[in-house]
């Protein structure tokens, strides 16, 4: 095994060969900011929060999905970066309906948790207010299509940790949407297994256990990499 | 296929040629206009006249004036007839006949939209009959091919791409033989060769021209690239709205394949190489090369970050070699006439030449071929003829939605990867729209904004979401509810999409707006109105 010596943010870190600029930083305890990465899950590099800067090169690099090289100089924190994530999520707040106080993930949601974390306090750009439909054909769960930013965590989820292939992306740019099999009520679907991983995989409010309490939304994605892990390591009894 | 089997093709095609050959464009622009019926009228005027002996008809690619198409030309020296009819066949027959001149609208062939090209690209372009392998052999067809595997070590085609200094010509500009040396060294029991024909820039036909003008040219030009790199199977990615390339693609690999220049054993060499078509179902983000590979491959066409450049893991993980149309029609020429012979076309950083669909508010639409580094103002005002109806032209748009617009004070800067990107615009793959003084600007940032947000596919946020409000923004000051607030918001933001965006299509979406903003703010200005919430200002008694 080799290793990687790199400065983030003024720290020294040495990593495995092969680490992500995210798995780096974690090890030196810095936080970066990410919206569509999901440990257990392969990377996309779609939500362009987690962009850092790296001295020598000069695009912004996704840190979920770039490997580290050696001897290199990345900073996470600067007030380009900033701006740059508050922007995204002001892009994103505008998108779509996300109304906190009328959400089921009220107080559990990733996306609200970020928005306090990168002191967006306002949206600068017209809301686009789009009427969006919900699936609430399943017994078990609900699709508001409102509330969705699009990361893709169900739909990774669905077809690399359950192996079902039920969740999809159809339609592009403002009218990508997550889609059941082929573009089905989810109450239909024959491959959904009602496993619930993905209401699990959801960072807002746009996947829901019908009938719970947004006290009740409480998620825990880690769950999800546990079960990957255990599998790579056979623990069965645990 | 052998040597002598090339040759003896090659004679009897010279052989058969009559004392008088009457062209007629076969390519998509003029077909529409009925050009397929005016060439079956030309092939039964020369039955009925009983002049088969003397006559050949032959329906050709591009003729490049598609302004004036249907075209004709009669060979050796005959004028170049425009805007025909079917039933003008007759005349042109007779004329042929007797060396008279038709009485019908004719062309200069000597005019400067003709006589200032010059053509690498497109030698074979309304010259040859693109349907038939035996027209393209006559032209000197898949002799590099054989040279190649003949005479020379993959290597050393790799070198010869190096040295011609070829950059690759669906906009990024990236040497081509740089990307072939990589792809050659990468380690991989299966390597690919993908031809991207998913031109779909507004107002560009530069690639479909050569495809539906000389498909069999981008067949040699990838089994030269698959010999170099060691490839196996080449797939052309083509787009759905070229059925007339499409077809002619189809038919070349058919004949290629009898000829036994595609397949197992090619020219009697242990080297094998296949192509297949693959046909692009309408996302423009597709011509983008990791998108087209997912597409490819038969996922949802979404580009994914790089690296891994194609060139390490490409299609199914596999080192892959991605270039445009027009990059590998240079090929077989470069290998034919040599790298020294190309790299002295050209400046000295831009090898080569490079072809232009002319469209706009510009006299002579169509297609031209010139070197690198010609002015801009040679292009749109000598060969293209300026603006129709003694307008003036204001800008030239390069690049298509990942270009920037060109004032017309700058027309004199020369075309080549740098020039233009000084400027704010982009090589790009050879659209070029020219703009009169009736065009507004602001509107021009906002079409390709419009179109930018209806083609993104929707992965990124700064721009799926990036591009609806930039739109909006480009809207609200075109109706003049826009206050200096707002625009300041559209340039953070057109930062920040440049900046943040996952693959070219969102990092290029705000140049139209960057590029018109840097050279006619004025016309954005003159648009905003008044904040009615602004304090007022402070007086002093």
């Amino acid at each position: 095994m080799s290793v990687r010596t790199i400065t983030i943010d003024d720290q020294h870190v040495s990593v495995e060969e092969g680490s992500s600029v995210l798995d780096a930083a974690k090890a030196a305890g810095i936080t970066i900011p990410t919206l569509c990465h999901m440990d257990g899950v392969y990377d996309t590099g779609a939500c362009r929060m987690c962009l850092v800067e790296v001295e020598g090169i000069p695009k912004l690099l996704p840190a979920c999905s770039t490997i580290v090289a050696e001897g290199w100089v990345i900073h996470t924190q600067s007030e380009r970066l900033k701006k740059y994530r508050r922007i995204t999520l002001e892009l994103l707040f505008a998108e779509r309906n996300h109304v906190c106080a009328a959400c089921v993930a009220n107080g559990h949601c990733e996306l609200q948790t970020m928005a306090y974390s990168q002191g967006m306090d306002h949206v600068r750009y017209d809301y686009c207010y789009p009427k969006w439909e919900m699936d609430l054909t399943h017994p078990l769960f609900g699709m508001d299509h409102n509330r969705c930013i699009l990361c893709a965590r169900c739909v990774r989820t669905c077809w690399h940790i359950e192996g079902a292939g039920t969740k999809n992306v159809a339609g592009r740019g403002g009218r990508a949407h997550i889609i059941t099999d082929m573009n089905e009520d989810w109450g239909d679907s024959a491959t959904c297994t009602w496993c619930g991983k993905c209401v699990q995989s959801c960072p807002t409010g746009a996947l829901f256990q019908i009938g719970a309490t947004a006290g009740e939304m409480t998620r825990d994605p880690g769950r999800l990499n546990d079960i990957i892990t255990a599998r790579r390591k056979k623990q069965w009894n645990v | 296929m052998t040597l002598n089997e090339l040759k003896e093709i090659k004679e009897a095609e010279l052989a058969a040629r009559k004392k008088t050959t009457i062209r007629c464009c076969m390519a998509a622009g003029c077909t529409s206009q009925g050009s397929g019926d005016l060439l079956k009228n030309l092939k039964a005027a020369v039955k009925e006249a009983g002049a088969e002996d003397q006559i050949e008809v032959r329906g050709v690619g591009c003729m490049r004036l598609c302004c004036q198409g249907p075209l004709a030309q009669a060979d050796p020296e005959g004028p170049l007839y425009e805007k025909l009819e079917p039933s003008d066949a007759k005349a042109i027959v007779t004329a042929a006949l007797d060396g008279s001149i038709a009485k019908l609208q004719t062309g200069d062939p000597t005019q400067p939209f003709f006589a200032k090209q010059f053509s690498v690209v497109l030698g074979n372009s309304g010259e040859i009959d693109p349907e038939r392998i035996e027209s393209y052999i006559a032209a000197d067809g898949y002799m590099a091919l054989r040279h190649a595997l003949r005479e020379m070590q993959p290597a050393e085609v790799v070198q010869e791409m190096m040295t011609s200094g070829l950059r690759g010509r669906g906009g990024g500009g990236y040497p081509t033989g740089l990307k072939w040396q990589t792809v050659s060294k990468a380690r991989g029991d299966k390597k690919y060769i993908v031809c991207n024909a998913d031109e779909g820039d507004p107002g560009a036909f530069m690639d479909r021209t050569v495809l539906e003008s000389d498909p069999h040219a981008i067949l040699e030009g990838m089994t030269l690239a698959a010999y170099a790199v060691g490839a196996e199977q080449g797939y052309i990615y083509v787009r759905a709205e070229y059925p007339l390339a499409i077809e002619r693609l189809q038919k070349a690999i058919k004949q290629a394949k009898k000829a036994g220049l595609l397949g197992a054993q090619i020219m009697e060499c242990p080297f094998n190489f296949s192509i297949d078509l693959r046909i692009g179902a309408g996302a423009f983000v597709c011509g983008e090369e990791t998108a087209l590979m997912a597409s490819i491959e038969g996922k949802r066409g979404v580009p994914r970050p790089r690296p891994p450049f194609p060139a390490e893991s490409g299609l199914w993980g596999c080192p892959t070699l991605i270039n445009n149309v027009e990059s590998f029609a240079n090929v077989a020429p470069i290998i034919r006439n040599g790298a020294k012979w190309f790299a002295d076309i050209g400046t000295e950083k831009s090898k080569g030449t490079k072809v232009f669909a002319l469209a706009g508010k510009i006299t002579n639409t169509g297609i031209v071929e010139v070197p690198m580094g010609t002015p801009l103002r040679q292009i749109v005002e000598e060969m293209g003829g300026g603006a129709p109806d003694g307008g003036t032209v204001k800008a030239v748009q390069t690049g298509g939605p990942s270009g920037g617009c060109i004032p017309a004070d700058h027309l004199d800067t020369p075309v080549d990867y740098e020039s233009l990107s000084a400027l704010g615009s982009i090589m790009g793959s050879g659209g070029m729209i020219v703009m009169d003084e009736t065009t507004n600007m602001v509107d021009v940032a906002r079409f390709f904004m419009e179109f930018c947000r209806d083609e993104s596919c929707g992965k990124c946020i700064p721009c799926r979401t990036g591009t609806v409000q930039m739109h909006h923004l480009l809207t609200k000051i075109i109706e003049k509810k826009a206050t200096a607030r707002d625009l300041e918001l559209l340039e953070e933001l057109c930062d920040m999409v440049k900046h943040t965006s996952l693959c070219g299509l969102g990092m290029t979406a705000p140049n139209p707006v960057l590029s018109t903003l840097r050279f006619f703010r004025n016309e954005y200005e003159e648009l905003l109105q008044e904040n009615p919430y602004a304090a007022p200002p402070v007086t002093t008694a």
